[in-house]
């Protein structure tokens, strides 16, 4: 593999596109101040400088035109990469994209495809109830979709990459608090497939199942406990649809105990697939009920201490896997 | 009937352009198997042959004929859910539209689709689209990629006057307007979004004015009149084909069949349906070719003979072919990669 | 050519219709697509149209009727024509359509049969444990009802029966890890589409020998389960003695005599269910259950009676039976019989029992040893009640006598103990006015 640099999540990301554009003239990037402005989380930053307007095309307010006049780009021949700036914003576009993107491959039999890339941040930080929401679980609903959610550079850069090179739609969805997060990163193209979950660290006492951000603060917490000598394995999903179940229950068939870590809501969210399916699936491996911890039922507030409490954080985690371990 | 609604609006008048007895007699058979394919559909349908939702284009039959004559054949068409003309227009196969009907698997989306998403990529017939309004981005970014890729391909847009009233409507066109996209954007107004008339659905009863919010040429015609169709369509297409930008133009026409099959058709009256079969286009079109000498009833009644046996064995088509087999449910989901 | 005008269908959910006007009578001329009548669903009212152009040769369906749809509701014949064969109103060819084809067993998640599950205790209270605790313990032939949980809410969680293998281990058969003991991993949805079944037979058998097989019901499955786990678990041993029954035989005789009526006659069983049941009072630990590193003491009699029914057997309990009087034992074991035999246990029915009996002296069997019904630590066995002669104060004497055998838990139950409850059961049976007493 080629040499390995130190990177920011926000810049493994622009690397992927930079070299996607620099491949194939049909990628553009579109989107609210992708261009001009480089970008809200910077992550186009320098890119309108480098390849024009032309290619890096600043758009009006208007998500599901936005996301209508890429799926139709792409039905053209082209590979447009989308940005709605933030996941609450895609709430706009959802017609677009669960209607048209999402299906236009089978509901005309398979002759069209649109393989457009909509690239978004979820995230949070003291921006009230609108804007701070975790909408995967909508996506990754949905037959017709490819949802990945990275939580590394590394898996940020691999798994856009993939993404520039799949003829399906893939919403890839970003993490604003992890844009500054650092980590290696090969040199050059390379890819991470979709599907493939990742075992971000090992441990034999209990499985926790989660992606994106809180991938890091289940391996914060798992540091804490490792001197307690209690070992947790720490399965990042990395894709949400597809999702790579063997790897899921083969820790768990190893730990025996199951928590779920994620920062959407509880009910119908991401955790209600993963625990339901490991129940079903690795029932006779389980020691201990499947746990979930996840973001309180409540539209998020603004006051700041509200807001913390709201999350999963590394002492609830600690927390709850004790109470599991007991 | 057209007026100008701004500085760049052009007015459509009396057709400029000669056609030949050999093209009326075309656009004439066209329409004949536009109208009785929908005939046999709607039969299909009360004999539970067709299922789902059902909405024919008896009495529009003009504007998908005129239309189609007057663009290149690879120019992209996006239409609405009522979309059986459009295709047949387009010179695809009425066995494999029948089929789709049927939920065959010699359909032409192989039976995944049924009447509300007919679509034939080789005709450049990107397909119908079942969300009011949803597929005008989608034409619009059709178009961008002409523009981006620098082809001399259009991207036409059929939509009903009710799709005008909705969000992506305003996005696209000022999108398209913004970035100058050849796109035609092209009004059937038969006066109902399902059973609401436009005047009770529209702040703007002239749906045509929109397009000047865009700055965008725009114009209302007959819809009814099939030469006229033709030759302010091939006018519009040119436009936006040379680089002058997104176009607008608004079809009036009138269904004769309900909104779909079930339609109480409450918001109107019978006589108010009756009243307008003389403006039946194809009709019209019968009329004015047997005025100019062109076709004779003989020639007429030919004519649909020769459409009844094409249609007929369409169904018979649809009838013999398979239904999808059931591996089928789990394929083209997402592309195998 | 005549041509059926059926009842349309005019939306994807219309199932029916009503004829609500015909405006052309029969022999009238119409023309394809001409409005003939007119067709009320429930969300409208709709033009009824001619599919072809003909005569009305018939009308079948009146108005005011309603029909399925794809119902021939008339006829129109070609011009000139007569009807050949008047159709008459048919079901539905809808109808007739075979079922859609199964979809392919895709990605449906709880597709495959679960084993059962050993967590009910035979008193009848769910044993909390893990999945994977109980896979364990089914390989290892450990009775669950013997371990202690010490995981959240009681539950007996895998290092509990970690802890008790090693307890137990020089009489534990080979162990086998976990992994291998639990049952095989569920094939994932796309493999289930080609797995082949799995052979669940211990051990193959030479196929000329097999006659044919029979699946266990689930009852058998049960008791095959229960049974093995008891005897493999549980260190039974045997104590039997003689008794006289001629003095209870002839209080039975008397007591039937005075019965108002069928059910409260006594059986023989009967007086040995009282008997056993006031002997326990005075044997509380007989009436305990093992738990691990404690016994279970409990404040009530409840005495199992084994019934056999239909592809096996049942215990059902009779609670409290130490204060019940002979009448209403003689009752009440009637009704609990009759319950077992035709399915319809209750709840209590099903236990927790403490203690059972077991009898097989209507078959003519002397004596024989039982298997205890865990977590119970005993069980009598009683055989025939057979007239031999005895030796009586040095005189051949006939006596009628019944042999009766008590399995007990050697962890619970020393053989002293044993045989000291087995003496007061013949006291009380050789003297059974005693079991008339209030109680």
């Amino acid at each position: 593999m080629a040499d390995m640099i130190q990177v920011t999540y926000r810049d493994a990301l622009k690397e992927a596109m930079r070299e996607a554009m620099k491949r194939d003239e049909n990628v553009v990037i579109m989107g609210e101040e992708v261009g001009v402005w480089g970008g809200t989380y910077a992550v186009t930053r320098g890119l309108y400088d480098e390849f024009g307007g032309r290619r890096v095309i600043d758009t009006p307010i208007a998500e599901m035109g936005i996301i209508g006049v890429a799926t139709g780009a792409a039905m053209g021949g082209m590979k447009p990469i989308a940005e709605i700036m933030t996941i609450n914003f895609a709430l706009v576009a959802m017609d677009q994209i669960i209607n048209n993107t999402a299906k236009i491959h089978s509901m005309f039999g398979g002759t069209m495809r649109a393989p457009v890339v909509i690239r978004t941040a979820a995230g949070w930080g003291q921006l009230a109830a609108t804007h701070s929401q975790s909408f995967e679980a909508w996506f990754a609903h949905v037959p017709g979709l490819i949802v990945v959610m990275p939580s590394t550079p590394y898996d940020a850069k691999g798994l856009l990459t993939t993404a520039m090179y799949s003829q399906n739609p893939v919403v890839f969805i970003e993490h604003s608090r992890l844009y500054g997060e650092k980590g290696q990163v090969p040199q050059g193209e390379f890819r991470v497939p979709f599907g493939v979950a990742d075992v971000k660290r090992d441990g034999k006492d209990l499985t926790i199942v989660t992606y994106s951000r809180m991938v890091h603060v289940a391996l914060n917490a798992a540091n804490e406990l490792a001197k307690e000598n209690i070992n947790v394995e720490i399965v990042d999903l990395r894709s949400l649809r597809p999702i790579d179940w063997e790897t899921v229950y083969n820790s768990i068939r190893k730990t025996h105990r199951a928590l779920v870590l994620t920062e959407d809501w509880m009910t119908y969210g991401i955790s209600a697939e993963v625990a339901a399916r490991i129940g079903y699936e690795t029932f006779d491996y389980l020691d201990a009920p499947v746990e979930r911890l996840t973001q309180l039922e409540v539209p998020l507030p603004y006051a700041s201490n509200l807001e913390k409490l709201s999350f999963p954080d590394e002492a609830k985690v600690m927390q709850q896997v004790k109470a599991m371990l007991a | 009937m057209t007026t100008a609604v701004a500085k760049k609006v052009s007015v459509a008048t009396s057709p400029s352009l000669e056609i030949s007895r050999e093209t009326a007699l075309h656009w004439l058979e066209q329409m004949m198997l536009i109208r009785r394919f929908e005939e046999a559909a709607e039969y299909a349908y009360t004999q539970k042959k067709v299922g789902g939702f059902l909405h024919l284009y008896i009495g529009e039959e003009s504007i998908a004929v005129g239309a189609v004559a007057a663009m290149h054949p690879d120019d992209d068409i996006f239409t609405h859910y009522r979309d059986h003309g459009w295709v047949l227009a387009r010179g695809v196969d009425p066995k494999p539209a029948m089929a789709e009907l049927y939920g065959k698997a010699t359909g032409l989306v192989k039976g995944k689709g049924g009447s509300m998403h007919f679509a034939s990529v080789k005709h450049h017939m990107w397909g119908g689209y079942a969300i009011v309004g949803g597929h005008i981005p989608l034409a619009a970014g059709m178009a961008f990629s002409h523009q981006y890729l620098k082809r001399d391909r259009i991207a036409f847009c059929v939509m009903g006057e009710g799709a005008t009233n909705i969000g992506m409507f305003h996005e696209a066109l000022n999108m398209a307007a913004l970035w100058k996209l050849p796109v035609v954007f092209l009004i059937e107004n038969n006066m109902f979004g399902m059973g609401t008339a436009v005047d009770r659905a529209s702040a703007v009863a002239n749906i045509y004015e929109k397009a000047s919010a865009y700055r965008m040429p725009a114009t209302r015609i007959d819809g009814n009149d099939i030469e006229l169709v033709y030759t302010t369509i091939q006018e519009y297409v040119n436009r936006a084909r040379s680089g002058e930008g997104p176009q607008m133009v608004e079809a009036m026409t009138y269904r004769f069949k309900g909104h779909s099959m079930g339609d109480p058709q409450r918001y109107r009256t019978k006589e108010e349906v009756e009243n307008r079969r003389p403006d039946d286009p194809l009709n019209r079109w019968e009329k004015k070719l047997i005025e100019r000498g062109w076709a004779d009833d003989a020639l007429i009644k030919e004519t649909f003979t020769r459409v009844d046996k094409q249609v007929a064995e369409a169904v018979q088509f649809a009838e013999d072919s398979p239904f999808p087999d059931p591996s089928e449910l789990y394929t083209d989901i997402l592309v195998e990669e | 050519m005549s041509t059926n005008v059926t009842m349309p269908s005019m939306g994807f959910d219309m199932t029916e219709g009503k004829v609500s006007r015909w405006i052309n009578k029969v022999g009238d001329a119409v023309e394809r697509g001409q409005v003939i009548g007119e067709i009320e669903t429930e969300k409208a009212t709709v033009d009824l149209e001619a599919p072809v152009a003909g005569t009305l040769a018939q009308i079948l369906v009146q108005v005011g009727e309603t029909v399925p749809v794809s119902t021939p509701i008339a006829v129109i014949t070609a011009a000139g024509e007569s009807v050949s064969a008047p159709a008459s109103p048919a079901p539905a060819e809808a109808k007739k359509e075979s079922p859609p084809p199964a979809a392919p067993a895709q990605a449906q998640p709880h597709a495959s049969v679960a084993s059962v599950a050993p967590t009910v205790s035979t008193n009848g209270e769910r044993i909390k444990v893990s999945p994977l605790a109980k896979n364990i313990a089914r390989a290892e032939g450990i009775d669950l009802a013997a371990l202690h949980g010490t995981g959240p809410n009681g539950r007996i969680i895998e290092r509990d029966v970690k802890a008790f293998l090693q307890t137990r281990a020089p009489s534990a058969p080979p162990s086998t890890s976990p992994a291998q003991a639990a049952p095989m991993p569920k094939p994932s949805p796309a493999a289930v589409l080609t797995t082949a079944p799995v052979s669940t037979s211990p051990a193959q058998t030479p196929a000329q020998l097999v006659a044919g097989e029979q699946p266990l019901s689930k009852m058998r499955q049960v008791i095959a389960r229960r049974l093995q786990e008891s005897k493999s678990t549980i260190p039974h041993f045997y104590l039997t003695i003689e008794i006289f029954m001629d003095e209870a035989m002839k209080l039975r005789a008397q007591l039937n005599a005075l019965a108002a009526n069928d059910a409260e006659k006594l059986s023989v069983n009967d007086l040995i269910v009282a008997a056993c049941a006031r002997t326990l009072q005075k044997f509380p630990a007989v009436n305990a259950y093992f738990k691990g590193d404690k016994l279970e003491m409990h404040d009530v009699i409840n005495v199992g009676i084994a019934v056999s029914v239909d592809d096996g057997l049942l215990t059902p309990v009779l609670h409290n039976a130490d204060k019940k009087s002979l009448k209403q034992i003689a009752i009440e074991t009637k009704e609990l019989a009759a319950r077992a035999r035709a399915n319809k246990m209750k709840p209590d029915d099903l236990g927790p029992g403490t203690f059972t009996v077991s009898n097989l002296g209507m078959y003519g069997i002397d004596e024989f040893s039982a298997i205890i019904n865990p977590p119970e630590s005993s069980i009598l066995a009683v055989g025939a009640v057979k007239k031999v002669p005895v030796v009586i104060n040095d005189q051949i004497q006939i006596a009628q006598v019944m042999k009766a055998t008590l399995s007990v838990d050697h962890r619970i139950v020393d053989g002293a103990l044993g045989a000291e409850y087995l003496q007061e059961l013949k006291k009380l049976l050789e003297n059974p006015v005693n079991l008339l007493l209030a109680y």
